[in-house]
């Protein structure tokens, strides 16, 4: 690691002050990420401001009956506390499909919307990379791309988005709370992460001076029928290939509201209106979750080694919703797809 | 070309290095005061500054799970954790598990069970089963396997591994297995 040096926040105007005037200081919380990020030379802070001592642990009940996570939350809190498994079980699935104990135990709430591409060629600093190093290039298009993006993404970059967690929270339509110089502002989670462009060193909407103070989720937490489905190189403690989050409200056989997002398959969660919008009013059957899946994968690209995702995705979907509507989750500790 | 030394700017001038930060870590029952550089990790803190070398640097990345130490009673990994970040916590290493002669059920269990066979990922295995058992969630050797992801055998000892925890979860967890944690 670079030289850096260290302080702690008093509190979270104190850590918006630290960072607004230092553009080159970087909040840290679990580190889980960050800390590996300058082992490896890919982030180089002037300084590190440590919020863990912040009063952003808490999750309560908002007044509209949602729940409002304290940023600060480690992601194992969060996937055990009562209110999430019991009304929420997709984000707890979802958490729990990701990482490792001990880094579920040390990783937080913001930190986890904040982490970066596992891209190797963002990670290897002798290979040119444009969200690493704007302007060199981008090493993954023509190179080992198995793990990379089939949606969304640009000619300057095709890295995906690592996170489990953040796929359940497109699908419940989270919103992020943060505060900055200008005060506090809420974002809707489908404009918290972007798409590459032709900026893609740029991650999240969140703004230089920000801190994401917390995470709401609205009341429809899709309990009765819901899934996470996570498909990887091995069966545990691995990035995904190809994820999906559902959630879905029933009436008898017919979907009265369906949410649909994908993980390891662009630079932010995937969500497709048009394929939510298809499944809405529509009925359980695999006609109406195959038109879904073709909808969401119309426009999906491979680059050569992930050419295979395109097909894993329509399968995953196509499972997921199956599994939700039969309110047979996928299990994240016995393996077998059913 | 060469500058004159007089003008010529290393790295260590444009960039001093900071005052060493004073950290007070209570490890296995024994508060220990360091004064540590902010990049020092909770693991060389361990291994390099209080010569508790029990506890393994494997991949150095949070991959491998050899570093895995109870901080506050819940497992981390030790190599991801910034020593001055932890300034008046409770850290139990593997050097903490045993009371005097007596071993920790689980390292007990490891031994009864051959749960291992170079050793080197063992002292991260032992101190995640700790912290496996103190969360309580493992019903099953699914669950086990699961929730033991995090830590990593290249020898593959797996199957054992699962059944050293399984012994110890069966016979009563953590009230039998030492209080520790």
């Amino acid at each position: 690691m670079i030289n850096f040096t260290y302080s702690r926040a008093g509190d979270v105007a104190d850590a918006v002050r630290q960072i607004a005037d230092d553009p080159a200081a970087r909040l840290v919380a679990g580190g889980t990420n960050l800390i590996d990020l300058m082992k490896e030379g890919v982030a180089r802070p002037s300084r590190l401001v440590d919020i863990t001592h912040l009063p952003l642990k808490i999750i309560e009940e908002t007044r509209e009956g949602g729940l409002r996570i304290g940023a600060l939350v480690p992601n194992s809190d969060l996937a055990h506390h009562p209110q999430v498994e019991a009304r929420y079980p997709l984000l707890a699935s979802a958490i729990l499909a990701g990482a490792s104990a001990q880094l579920r135990n040390m990783a937080s709430t913001g930190g986890n919307l904040l982490q970066r591409t596992r891209c190797m060629y963002f990670y290897d600093t002798s290979t040119p990379c444009n969200k690493r190093a704007p302007g060199s290039g981008c090493s993954a298009i023509e190179g080992i791309n198995r793990m990379h993006a089939i949606l969304g993404a640009s000619p300057h970059c095709i890295a995906t988005h690592p996170s489990d967690m953040c796929v359940a929270l497109a699908a419940l339509e989270a919103r992020v709370l943060a505060t900055g110089s200008a005060g506090e502002r809420r974002i809707a989670f489908a404009d918290f992460h972007r798409l590459p462009g032709d900026r893609p060193e740029i991650d999240t909407s969140l703004r230089q001076d920000e801190i994401i103070t917390a995470i709401e989720l609205p009341p429809q937490g899709f309990a009765g029928n819901y899934s996470y489905l996570k498909l990887r190189d091995r069966l545990s403690y691995a990035f995904a290939l190809v994820s999906v989050a559902v959630g879905l409200q029933l009436e008898g056989e017919t979907i009265t509201q369906a949410r649909l997002a994908l993980g390891g398959v662009a630079h932010k969660p995937w969500r497709d209106a048009e394929a939510e919008g298809r499944l809405n009013g529509a009925r359980v059957d695999r006609e109406s979750f195959a038109a879904a899946a073709d909808i969401v994968l119309r426009q999906a690209r491979g680059f050569g080694h992930n050419d295979f995702k395109i097909e894993l995705a329509r399968r995953t979907i196509m499972r997921a919703l199956t599994q939700a509507a039969r309110s047979t989750p996928q299990s994240q500790s016995d393996k077998r797809i059913r | 070309m060469a500058q004159p030394a007089s003008r010529r700017r290393t790295w260590t001038q444009a960039h001093p290095l900071p005052a060493r930060i004073p950290v007070t870590l209570h490890v296995n029952g024994v508060e220990r005061r360091l004064e540590l550089a902010p990049w020092t990790t909770l693991l060389d803190a361990l291994r390099l500054h209080l010569d508790l070398t029990g506890t393994k640097k494997g991949c150095d990345h949070g991959q491998c799970g050899a570093c895995t130490v109870l901080v506050d009673g819940r497992r981390i990994n030790s190599c991801l954790t910034l020593a001055v970040m932890k300034d008046g916590a409770q850290i139990v290493t593997v050097e903490g598990l045993a009371r005097g002669d007596v071993l920790h059920a689980l390292q007990q269990a490891f031994i009864e069970h051959d749960a291992f066979q170079c050793g080197y990922c063992t002292p991260g295995q032992i101190c995640s089963a700790v912290g496996l058992i103190a969360e309580g969630r493992a019903r099953s050797a699914d669950d086990i396997r699961e929730l033991m992801s995090g830590n990593i055998c290249r020898c593959g000892a797996y199957p054992k591994i699962v059944a050293a925890i399984e012994q110890v979860i069966a016979a009563g967890g953590s009230e039998k297995a030492g209080g520790v944690a």
